[in-house]
C-alpha cells in the first residue's frame, strides 16, 4: 500500500474541487492506502464544527468524521484558519492544527501527492 | 530516506488569489520542516514562476502601505534570505514587457541569493529533476 497526501485548497462553498479532494482521500483510504489531507486557504473554513447541511450547499463536517474514522490524517493551517476567524475550540475534534510545515513533512513521506489549487 | 526535491510552479498572479501567495509561504516553510523529519532528512524545494504567476512580483510594491498586508516583494526577499531557489520565466516575463531588472533581490537584508530569470526550459529541467511538482 501506498501513502498520497492530498493539498486542499479550494473553499468548501462555491466549487466541486473540494468534494472532489474528500471523496478521492475516501476511495484512496478504502483502498487500503495511508491518506493525509492538508487544509490551507480557503478550506481551512471547513474544519468549523457544527455546519447545518443544507442541501444547497456542500458540507464538510460529515465527511471529514467519517474520514478520521477510517484513519486519514487532516491538518489544517493553523494560520489560514484564525485568519478567518475559527479558534481551535471550534473546530471538528481530532483534526490537527499545525504549520505549513506540516504538509512539506507529509509530502516527504509520501510516494504520490495531489496539490488541489484554490481559487 | 534523504532529500526530497520539489517543485513550486506558481501560474497565478499574485494578489488576484491566495493560492499564488501560499505558494511562496509554503516554500518557506521548508526552513522548519526537519523539526518533523528523521535525522538526515530534507526537503528542497525551488519556486518557480511562469505564465501569469510572472505578475505582481516586481519591486516597489506598496502593499503594506495601501492595504495593510505583506507585500509579495517582501517574501520574495524573504524566500532569498532562507535560501531558496527561485526561478522567472524569462520568456514570460517578455511576454508581458516586464524588465528582468524589476525583479526584487535581498541584499540589503544579507542575502546571498537572488532571483534567476531564466529560459523555460530550466524550469522543466526543474520538474524533471523533482519528486513531486506541486502547482500554485
Amino acid at each position: 500500500m501506498a501513502t498520497l497526501t492530498i493539498g486542499c485548497f479550494p473553499g468548501l462553498v462555491g466549487n466541486m474541487t473540494y468534494d472532489f479532494a474528500l471523496k478521492l482521500a475516501e476511495a484512496a483510504a478504502n483502498k487500503g492506502h495511508k491518506v493525509n489531507l492538508w487544509f490551507s486557504g480557503n478550506a481551512t473554513g471547513s474544519i468549523k464544527s457544527h455546519q447545518k447541511h443544507l442541501k444547497d450547499y456542500s458540507t464538510g463536517e460529515k465527511y471529514l468524521k467519517a474520514l478520521l474514522e477510517k484513519g486519514v490524517e487532516i491538518c489544517t493551517c493553523e494560520a489560514c484558519t484564525v485568519a478567518r476567524g475559527i479558534q481551535k475550540t471550534e473546530g471538528i475534534e481530532k483534526i490537527q492544527w499545525n504549520a505549513m510545515h506540516w504538509y512539506l513533512a507529509k509530502i516527504h513521506s509520501s510516494d504520490r501527492v495531489l496539490q488541489i489549487g484554490g481559487e | 530516506m534523504g532529500d526530497v526535491k520539489l517543485a513550486f510552479i506558481v501560474q497565478r498572479p499574485q494578489y488576484k488569489g491566495e493560492t499564488s501567495r501560499l505558494a511562496i509561504t509554503h516554500a518557506i516553510a521548508y526552513q522548519t520542516v526537519e523539526i518533523l523529519l528523521e535525522d538526515g532528512d530534507t526537503v528542497t524545494p525551488k519556486l518557480c514562476f511562469v505564465g501569469e504567476g510572472v505578475l505582481g512580483l516586481q519591486k516597489g510594491q506598496k502593499a503594506m502601505d495601501l492595504y495593510g498586508i505583506t507585500s509579495t516583494e517582501s517574501h520574495m526577499k524573504n524566500t532569498l534570505l532562507v535560501d531558496l531557489d527561485v526561478l522567472v520565466c524569462k520568456e514570460d516575463l517578455a511576454k508581458y514587457g516586464i524588465p528582468e531588472d524589476a525583479m526584487p533581490d535581498a541584499e540589503d537584508m544579507g542575502a546571498d541569493k537572488k532571483i534567476q530569470v531564466v529560459p523555460f526550459s530550466e524550469i522543466q529541467k526543474v520538474i524533471e529533476d523533482s519528486k513531486h511538482v506541486l502547482f500554485f
